[in-house]
């Protein structure tokens, strides 16, 4: 019989082996489903996981890992600082959405003046919704002890409600022939958040991705806040006698992880989106919890997984196109992912060990 | 009498990783003896017991129980073999009563009125008092000691092992639980007694095994022997004695006027109307039975729960509405009982955890930027000062043992020159090298003109070390009384009233 015998000390090895086991066994498992499904597995993983990168139409994918990586690695920074406390926010698609209403407004109601402050404002007024946002949940936690988890996951649902209300109402494009949506951005040079480097897909939000990813580091390995946040959420009493308000904390948190999800909402609209529509949100807002977590709450980390679930975005199109898998595949594929990740890091806190029957 | 024997170890050892926690140990253990256990933490004491009780299996060496071999594979096999242990920290549920919670902790329970009878029946032989019915939360930490020693009796153990057992107890509830032991120990029982207070050992127990580094060093009848010698045995070397020299009782530095609290849960304990003056150079002492508002009154002074206006003056300065870090920066510092998981972050290393109070005083943090290498530079310092033993700033605090983090933790409040020193339980589970230097530490400070107060359920230490003595019992803290002339005995009677005292008349 096997045993699980909790470690002492939890595991440096398991910490980087358990993402890769997790990855591997996700293809294993996907494959095997493409099998029963009568798909070729083997092609099947390759067009997902190779092709993007090296197959032939890679010229034109490999851009779109940028764009797809950008928002998730964004929002993961934020998320993964307020994990690291304690503090989950599993709301960041709605604080997305808010960040991706307000920022188009602040074009929207600037339109067609040319000037140069309309895009950083547009960033700013994106990060205020998105932080307003997830203000929402911190303070209801603080004044009445409201689970943050729930209430941030159904402010989800409102914002998708904003959305379409905007698309269809106030934010409708009156040149746009009765079509429901918004101006397009990308045709509105002074707001529009077009590719940098032509041929990488590098906008703005990637920028501001490396940005987070950095800043993210340094707050959580040389600044005092960073140090508090870690404390506290492995050992809140200590945090507490160290001086740490709990309810500054998770402000703080929500607060953060709320405008930098805000700021991909506005990258993304004022980008590779371009308009509002009531469909804003594709989902990066719930991806970027496995991105944190399949990055070990870690910058460096999240950096990486954000990659490799871009990756997974676009081969799973790919695999769409090519071989006619269905489109809910990429969604079994992360849902694995995050799956088997949480299965394997049980190997960072316990050994299994064989039991010697008596 | 080795044929005789109820227990005996030939030539036990253990390893981990790096370390030799038990090595070549032998020792026998006679019907109706009771026999210390001695020595400082970390010396192999609790591996021992615990491969004993089945929790650990040695490497080396063979044990016999009742001349057969003894090689339990888990608690349940020792326990079968005639094993009890009463361990620290009591596993009981507060919600239940005693014979529910003796019934959870059985193989076979039998039904409960034949078990109630059972009970009865062993608190009468055995002068514990307990009624099986009570609910476990309406009891003392004596009471729910008796429940614990109450469940292993009913096994009928022929070995008894007591874990530190007094550390928990008034004075006279001690006495209760020594009448008891040797009522047990007449019934031919053999009870294996852990302990780090030297008194207790030399008036109750028939033999002392002392071990030191893993291995045993001594074996003598600590009767014969006084207390400082024992101590020396332990630690190696002859123990420096406490000087409480140099100390004269300066300007008010602190006062706390009409502090009361509510309870921050429902298990916590209000402080009410809490008033104390602590003087430069003095060292206050606040005794009482855990939980009557020692961690509440800690929280109330070190900031971390605030207070009404006017209720905790500094130098004449109102802290009371400050958290901890302005209370730091003031100069009123403290140190929690709890040193894994409150005083320090049990996965952080010790450089980090410098940072938890001394950021602001030592200059270790500055405009929010942490500062590395003067924070590892300052945990060196405390290592160094304090004789912290361990590999170095960067070990984790939970990897240290609990004397040495306790060493840790006074040092990091030390070494930052408090101009108040707040401390509770400040050698809890401290081995007696370690425990002497914690407490020297906290008199210089006094000598240095700082005032110290010690929260401490340890009455010898609150003797040892203070001017004054007050009683904190039931959130309430009884007028100061001069320490000096002041007895055990009385001492015991001003902690007592509500609890435990009751059954004081057996």
């Amino acid at each position: 019989m096997i045993r699980l015998v909790p470690r002492t000390e939890t595991s440096a090895f398991w910490q980087i082996a358990t993402p890769v086991m997790a990855v591997a066994a996700t293809m294993l498992a996907g494959g095997l489903l493409f099998a029963i499904m009568g798909y070729d597995p083997v092609s099947a993983i390759r067009t997902i996981f190779w092709d993007p990168l090296f197959g032939p139409a890679a010229g034109y994918s490999r851009q779109q890992l940028l764009v797809k990586a950008a928002p998730l690695i964004l929002i993961a920074s934020g998320l993964a600082v307020g994990f690291r406390a304690g503090i989950w926010n599993i709301g960041a698609e709605g604080q997305y959405i808010i960040g991706a209403i307000t920022g188009a407004a602040v074009a929207l109601a600037a339109y067609p003046a040319p000037e140069m402050w309309i895009f950083p404002a547009m960033v700013v007024a994106g990060a205020l919704g998105g932080w307003a946002w997830g203000m929402i949940p911190a303070l209801l936690r603080n004044w009445f002890g409201a689970s943050e988890i729930l209430v941030s996951l159904m402010l989800v649902y409102v914002a998708q409600r904003i959305a379409a209300w905007m698309a269809f109402g106030p934010m409708k494009n009156p040149e746009g022939f009765g079509m429901p949506g918004s101006r397009n951005l990308q045709q509105y040079p002074a707001a529009s958040n077009p590719e940098l480097i032509a041929g990488t897909g590098a906008h703005w939000g990637v920028v501001a991705a490396a940005a987070a990813v950095l800043a993210t580091w340094f707050l959580m390995s040389r600044h005092i806040r960073g140090f508090h946040i870690r404390a506290a959420g492995t050992a809140p009493r200590a945090a507490r006698f160290a001086g740490v308000k709990p309810e500054t904390l998770v402000a703080f948190c929500l607060g953060l992880s709320g405008a930098l999800a805000g700021m991909a909402g506005l990258f993304e609209v004022a980008g590779p989106a371009g308009q509002i529509t009531d469909k804003v949100g594709v989902g990066y807002g719930f991806t970027a919890i496995i991105v944190a977590f399949l990055g070990r709450l870690h910058p460096v980390g999240i950096l990486l997984a954000g990659l490799l679930l871009a990756l997974t975005y676009i081969g799973g199109e790919l695999a769409q196109l090519t071989m006619n898998l269905p489109a809910a595949t990429v969604q079994v594929f992360q849902g694995m992912l995050l799956f088997f990740l949480l299965g394997f890091d049980l190997l960072t806190r316990y050994r299994l060990t064989r039991r010697v029957t008596a | 009498m080795t044929d005789a024997a109820v227990f005996q170890a030939r030539g036990i050892g253990k390893s981990y990783p790096g370390v030799r926690a038990n090595d070549d140990v032998s020792f026998t253990v006679a019907p109706g003896e009771i026999h210390a256990l001695l020595g400082e933490n970390g010396a192999g004491k609790s591996t021992l017991v615990k491969m004993i009780y089945g929790l650990v299996r040695p490497d080396e060496g063979d044990m016999t129980l009742n001349g057969q071999p003894h090689q339990p594979a888990d608690p349940r096999a020792a326990r079968a073999a005639g094993v009890a242990m009463v361990f620290q920290h009591f596993s009981l549920f507060d919600a239940l009563t005693v014979a529910e919670n003796i019934a959870l902790g059985m193989e076979n329970p039998p039904p409960r009125r034949e078990l109630s009878a059972r009970i009865a029946q062993v608190s009468q032989d055995f002068g514990l008092p307990l009624n099986p019915a009570r609910r476990i939360v309406t009891l003392s930490a004596g009471e729910r000691q008796r429940v614990e020693i109450i469940r292993c009796l009913l096994q009928n153990p022929r070995l008894l092992i007591m874990d530190e057992p007094t550390s928990v107890l008034t004075p006279q509830e001690a006495e209760l639980l020594f009448a008891t032991l040797r009522k047990l120990a007449g019934h031919g029982t053999a009870i294996l007694y852990i302990s780090h207070k030297l008194e207790e050992i030399r008036t109750h127990c028939d033999r002392a095994t002392i071990l030191r580094h893993g291995r045993v060093v001594d074996s003598c009848d600590p009767r014969e022997h006084s207390a400082r010698t024992l101590a020396a045995m332990m630690v190696g070397g002859e123990m420096r004695p406490i000087d409480r020299s140099g100390r004269q009782a300066g300007e008010v530095l602190l006062q706390v006027k009409d502090l009361s609290l509510p309870a921050p849960t429902a298990e916590g304990t209000a402080l009410k109307s809490v008033a104390l003056t602590l003087r430069a150079g003095e060292i206050l002492g606040i005794g009482g039975v855990a939980g009557n508002g020692q961690d509440e009154l800690l929280s109330a002074l070190s900031g971390e729960a605030r207070s009404a206006s006017g209720s905790i003056l500094l130098e004449g300065a109102d802290l009371s509405r400050l958290g901890p870090e302005a209370r730091r920066t003031a100069g009123l510092l403290a140190a929690p009982e709890d040193r894994l998981g409150h005083a320090a972050v049990p996965d952080f290393s010790l450089t980090e955890n410098t940072l938890l109070t001394a950021g602001a005083r030592r200059h270790l943090v500055r405009k929010g930027l942490i500062d590395r290498p003067a924070a590892r530079a300052f945990a060196q310092d405390v290592i160094r000062a304090f004789d912290v033993r361990t590999p170095g700033p960067g070990t984790a605090a939970k990897a240290l043992s609990g004397g040495n983090l306790q060493k840790f933790v006074i040092g990091r409040e030390v070494m930052q020159a408090p101009r108040v020193l707040v401390v509770n339980q400040p050698t809890w589970g401290v081995d007696a090298g370690a425990s002497a230097a914690v407490r020297q530490s906290l008199l210089d400070l006094a000598g240095q003109g700082a005032g110290v107060i010690v929260i401490s359920q340890d009455l010898d230490e609150i003797l040892e070390l203070s001017d004054r003595f007050c009683a904190l019992n039931e959130g309430r803290l009884s007028a100061p009384v001069p320490t000096e002339g002041l007895t055990l005995d009385q001492i015991g009677l001003m902690l007592g009233g509500a609890h435990g005292m009751e059954v004081a008349h057996l």
